[in-house]
């Protein structure tokens, strides 16, 4: 009955946001690649909330772009209105955020793969994996095997990023529906082969709230919330925003939209006993925040546009799994939501997850070779956090399948991306992990504006850079170190600056034009109305340069700090180490360790719980890695 | 939670004669150690005190009739198996029962320091609650039992931990409005930060400005004897320390370099340094033992300018006078007519180091002085070098916090100073801090 076998060298399994950027970058490095999801309508699908980027998850982005990854790019060609949050604040902690319109973020989405070479889109769900067991009894990964008895598709690479579809598992108040998002059937059997792999796994929660139409709200009310203008694009490659921006509103709850959801607790899954799963802290239902938060009197509600011709409005703030009618009674009493019409009730979904210390730096399995996982499936929660793992996961399979044993890895001092897999797999995850800046312990360094600078070099010499990018790249490097160099040269002294009214201590010291650029109150004015030849700089190269000036001294102590952890990060720990023969080693370090396998000495140090003693006894079980 | 594979003992108490002698043994054999030496067939019920006749496993001879205490693993000392064993003392018995302990399979001598070393691994005490039962077993004087049983409380990682507490705090609403800025957060939150960090440092700086008491009732507080030569600065030495420590002769100029006495005055941890007599002479060699006199002068926390009572005092010495914490002593009072030379107003205590005369009016001028410095109103001090530096950058971070004009620059200093504290007590995490944000602030957009 079955069809003949069909090969690949590399099989994404998923059309998510990990999965079309696993699938772009495996194949953006010459690997036959095929992608394999259950509707290839739903590609590049925004399940929860039409937005991209943020804190953190901005920098994430931005990153992708500078390995030539997809998502910036299509969310420049979708984004209806872009906001640099944090733009008060340093460049170190300003992120670039974009609400979507949804069908045309899937529709740029699915137009980019289409476009893509090596890359092949079945429709299909996948039941299962095929498996081989070598001699030394490790198994690996030869294939997938489709439902229905459609074909066996072989390839020694399989990247799985299904989402919360591994045994999804939807609340509406007491009604439990087992789906992978409303309306399409979860993943049952792929839980149960990784399952019998061995594979450790937890049950996580998320949450969505319920969607209204935006005819039956009363918009004239609120509280505006405006775009930038003009809207900062993602992409290092984009030039201008082309689609037409809208505003977003914002409205509160109050004491009686609590009351309701008070009365109501019991009928909660989550107070009820219903859902077992941990959901963030970070992005707790309305009915969680009315709990914890008894003493606030007000939650605040972004009411976000799903799209330019679609009236569907996301009420980001009251993700909620109350009943349906509780959920009409609550919104009833929100200003301006009072006739809103539910086009679909919140709910909350949960999910299995694999513990992530159970992947490598690469995110392929230690306990089945070839097999990779990336995105939701790994306990992270986010689009961007979910993409950035597909861009590692894609890149490593198909080095893999070129027969390299170079695996391309980020580290915490290099990139956002280096800091989430680093976390993920070193300490693992009890609740969905989401990326905040306060994660990345080098920031100031780690920025949204240098992610390029930071990560083209290394895109290029792996190959997963196109020419374009490449060409563009250069040019802006070569403008940087232009506008360094003439701007150190430009100095004035205390005396001719307090001549055009800029103040500095009249100490007799010259400033030179970089100095002064680092100066935040005056900074690049000052500097264009007294050398006006600088004028000629691009704004965003001058930006580029102040940025790094404003920094000067954190930059260096920060350096200092990077090759400090790096040191450690050189010695490495073998994979297959027999804990249990390490004398000094208690069994609940022991137990810590086996469960990570750290790579290096450096990563055991950042398991939590691992003392220094222990650290010590490891010592002498590892090897420098050379330089 | 088994840190070593072996099983150690030692006797826990004082060598020597005594009413009773406690053996302390810790690793996973203790319990098996116990069942053969007290000869029972099940481990007794845990932390209960059983009496029980103990016997050499060997050959079955008495060793003593005494007292057994079980603590099994991890509610005990080391977070090991703990067993204590209570005999009577006297050099016999304990050798008995150590030879019986030696002969037992998997069980050896502990090296200095092992259980705290163990205690420490587990997680039991921290770096200063180790550093503390080294300094319990050290301490020679009451004050230094005192703080050291204080630091093994927790006095000083508690007083570490809460300052580590709230710059966490402090930084993890600093984080929360860089995080979250579309979020609902109160305001002022920067401006409550920098009110916040401004008080930790005044406090932090108060807690620095002790005269590094806790390192000197360590190693004791420096006192320095200096005066013309033979003013009988050595003679004093001598009979303040109550034996012959420096060479006294007539000859001026007899003591060259510094001599140092440790004594315990009342309880306080002293150290007395005889110095070389000031005067712009001699060889070379007594130059040099002039500057290491004044040198020492300097850091000295108290000075015993020493006179010549029966001659006019000199105006270097006079000149001594000046510095604060300085006591005046007119020696030789067996002399004739000397307290006639101090008239003018300068408080001082007449002496004879030679007759006794008076030594116990400046014993008790020392011991005031001493308990001055040492007070330090309850709080437990820092008492190591090593807690200071961590201090010390602490607050050089938090000062840049204070004068730094971006939040993220005011959060990287305030993660340096939290590290730095974290350095003598634990460590800081990404974890803590989002704990902080999440159970502070209501955060979900």
């Amino acid at each position: 009955m079955s069809e003949p076998e069909i090969a690949y060298d590399v099989i994404v399994v998923g059309g998510g946001h990990a999965g079309c950027e696993a699938a772009a970058a495996s194949a953006r490095l010459g690997a036959k690649t095929l992608l394999v999801t259950h509707r290839a309508d739903t590609i590049g699908e925004m399940s929860c909330n039409p937005a991209i980027g943020g804190l953190g998850k901005g920098h994430l982005v931005r990153e992708i772009d500078a390995l030539d990854g997809i998502m910036g790019r299509v969310i420049d060609r979708a984004g209806i209105q872009f906001r640099i949050l944090n733009r008060r604040k340093g460049p170190a902690v300003q992120g670039p955020r974009a609400q979507a319109d949804r069908k045309l973020y899937r529709g740029a989405m699915q137009a980019v793969l289409r476009e893509q070479p090596n890359l092949d889109i079945r429709e299909g769900g996948v039941e299962d994996l095929i498996l081989a067991t070598g001699e030394d009894d490790r198994q690996s990964v030869t294939g997938v095997i489709l439902g229905d008895g459609r074909p066996r598709l072989a390839a020694g690479r399989v990247v799985i990023t299904t989402g919360t579809f591994l045994r999804g598992l939807i609340h509406i108040g007491e009604q439990k529906t087992p789906a992978g998002r409303v309306g399409e059937s979860p993943a049952l059997g792929l839980s149960e082969t990784l399952e019998n792999c061995g594979f450790r796994l937890g049950r996580l929660k998320t949450g969505t709230p319920p969607r209204l139409d935006g005819k039956t709200i009363d918009w004239a009310q609120l509280e505006v919330q405006r775009g930038d203008d003009p809207p900062e694009p993602f992409s290092y490659l984009t030039d201008r925003i082309e689609t037409p921006q809208i505003a977003c509103h914002i409205t509160y709850t109050n004491p009686d939209t609590h009351r309701i959801i008070e009365d109501n607790i019991h009928r909660a899954p989550m107070y009820s006993g219903q859902i077992g799963g941990t959901g963030p802290r970070y992005c707790p239902s309305i009915e969680d925040k009315v709990v914890r938060f008894a003493g606030k009197e007000r939650h605040q509600i972004f009411l976000e546009p799903e799209g330019l011709d679609d009236d569907t409005v996301y009420p980001n703030g009251i993700s909620t799994s109350l009943p349906e009618d509780v959920q009409h009674a609550f919104l009833r009493q929100i200003p301006s939501l009072e006739n809103a019409r539910v086009i679909r009730p919140g709910y909350a979904i949960e999910y299995d997850y694999v513990d992530p210390r159970e992947l490598r730096p690469t995110l392929e399995t230690r306990r089945v070779a070839g097999l990779y996982l990336a995105g939701q499936i790994n306990g992270t929660t986010g689009y961007e956090e979910a993409a950035a793992q597909g861009l590692m996961a894609g890149l490593n399979a198909a080095i893999s399948a070129g027969g390299s044993t170079e695996p391309f890895t980020l580290d915490r001092g290099e990139a956002y991306i280096g800091v989430m897999i680093d976390d993920l797999i070193t300490r693992g995850t009890t609740e969905p992990y989401r990326m905040f800046t306060s994660r990345a312990e080098y920031r100031l360094s780690l920025r949204a504006d240098n992610a390029d600078q930071r990560l083209t070099l290394a895109g290029l010499s792996l190959g997963c850079v196109g020419s374009d990018r490449a060409a563009s790249f250069e040019a802006k490097m070569a403008a940087i170190a232009r506008a360094r160099t003439q701007l150190a040269a430009l100095s004035a002294t205390p005396k001719a600056l307090a001549a055009r009214d800029i103040r500095v201590s009249r100490d007799g010291v010259p400033r030179s034009a970089l100095k002064l650029l680092a100066q935040p109150e005056m900074g690049m004015e000052a500097v264009a109305r007294l050398w006006p030849e600088t004028r000629e700089i691009a704004p965003a190269i001058l930006q580029q340069v102040a940025n790094d000036a404003l920094y000067e001294g954190y930059l260096d102590r920060q350096q200092a700090d990077i090759a400090a952890y790096r040191k450690d990060e050189m010695l490495s720990l073998p994979e297959d180490l027999d804990y249990a023969s390490i004398g000094g080693l208690s069994n609940e370090m022991r137990e810590k360790l086996e469960a990570t396998r750290p790579a290096t000495l450096g990563a055991a140090g950042r398991i939590p719980g691992v003392t220094p003693a222990a650290l010590t006894a490891l010592l002498r079980h590892a090897r420098r890695i050379a330089a | 939670m088994l840190v070593e594979s072996d099983t150690i003992y030692a006797l826990a108490t004082a060598h020597g004669r005594a009413g009773i002698a406690v053996f302390r043994l810790s690793g996973p054999s203790a319990g098996e150690a116990l069942r053969q030496i007290a000869k029972l067939d099940v481990l007794p019920d845990p932390r209960r005190t059983i009496r029980c006749r103990m016997v050499d496993p060997a050959t079955g001879d008495l060793l003593d009739d005494g007292l057994a205490i079980w603590f099994p693993s991890p509610a005990s000392l080391t977070g090991e198996d703990v067993v204590e064993l209570h005999i009577h003392g006297g050099r016999a018995t304990t050798d008995a029962v150590a030879a019986a302990l030696s002969s037992l399979g998997g069980l050896r001598l502990a090296e200095p320091g092992e259980f705290s070393k163990r205690a420490f691994l587990a997680g039991k005490i921290d770096l200063t609650g180790a550093e503390a039962v080294a300094d319990l077993v050290d301490a020679e004087t009451e004050a230094q039992r005192r703080q050291a049983l204080a630091q093994l409380g927790g006095g000083l990682a508690g007083r570490l931990e809460v300052w580590r507490a709230q710059l966490i705090d402090v930084l993890a609403h600093i984080e929360a409005w860089i995080d979250f800025p579309d979020e609902d957060l109160p305001d002022g939150v920067a401006r409550s930060a920098r009110e916040k960090i401004g008080g930790l440092r005044a406090e932090m700086g108060e807690f620095l400005a002790d005269n590094r008491r806790g390192e000197r009732l360590r190693d004791g507080l420096q006192i320095a004897i200096l005066g013309a030569p033979n003013a009988g600065k050595s003679s004093l030495l001598n009979a303040l320390a109550r034996r012959d420590v420096a060479i006294v002769s007539d000859t001026a100029g007899t003591t060259r370099d510094v001599i140092e006495v440790h004594l315990d005055l009342g309880g306080w941890p002293v150290t007395l340094a005889d110095t070389a007599g000031l005067r712009e002479a001699g060889d070379e060699i007594e130059q040099e033992g002039v500057r290491r006199a004044l040198d020492r002068s300097e850091v000295a926390d108290l000075r015993l300018v020493v006179f010549d009572g029966s001659t006019k005092p000199d105006t270097t010495s006079l000149g001594l006078l000046e510095n604060k914490d300085t006591i005046a002593v007119a020696n030789k009072s067996d002399l004739p007519g000397s307290a006639a030379n101090f008239s003018d107003g300068i408080d001082t205590l007449t002496v004879s180091a030679k007759t006794g005369d008076g030594l116990a009016g400046l014993l008790t001028r020392i011991e005031a002085a001493a308990a001055t410095f040492f007070d330090h109103g309850g709080q437990a001090p820092l008492t190591r070098a090593r807690h200071r530096e961590a201090l010390v950058a602490c607050v050089a971070s938090l000062e840049r916090a204070v004068a730094a004009k971006k939040s993220e620059l005011v959060a990287e200093d305030l993660r340096l100073a939290a590290r730095a504290l974290g350095r003598v007590t634990g460590r800081v995490d990404v974890e803590d801090l989002l704990d902080v944000i999440f159970a502070d602030f209501c955060i979900g957009k």
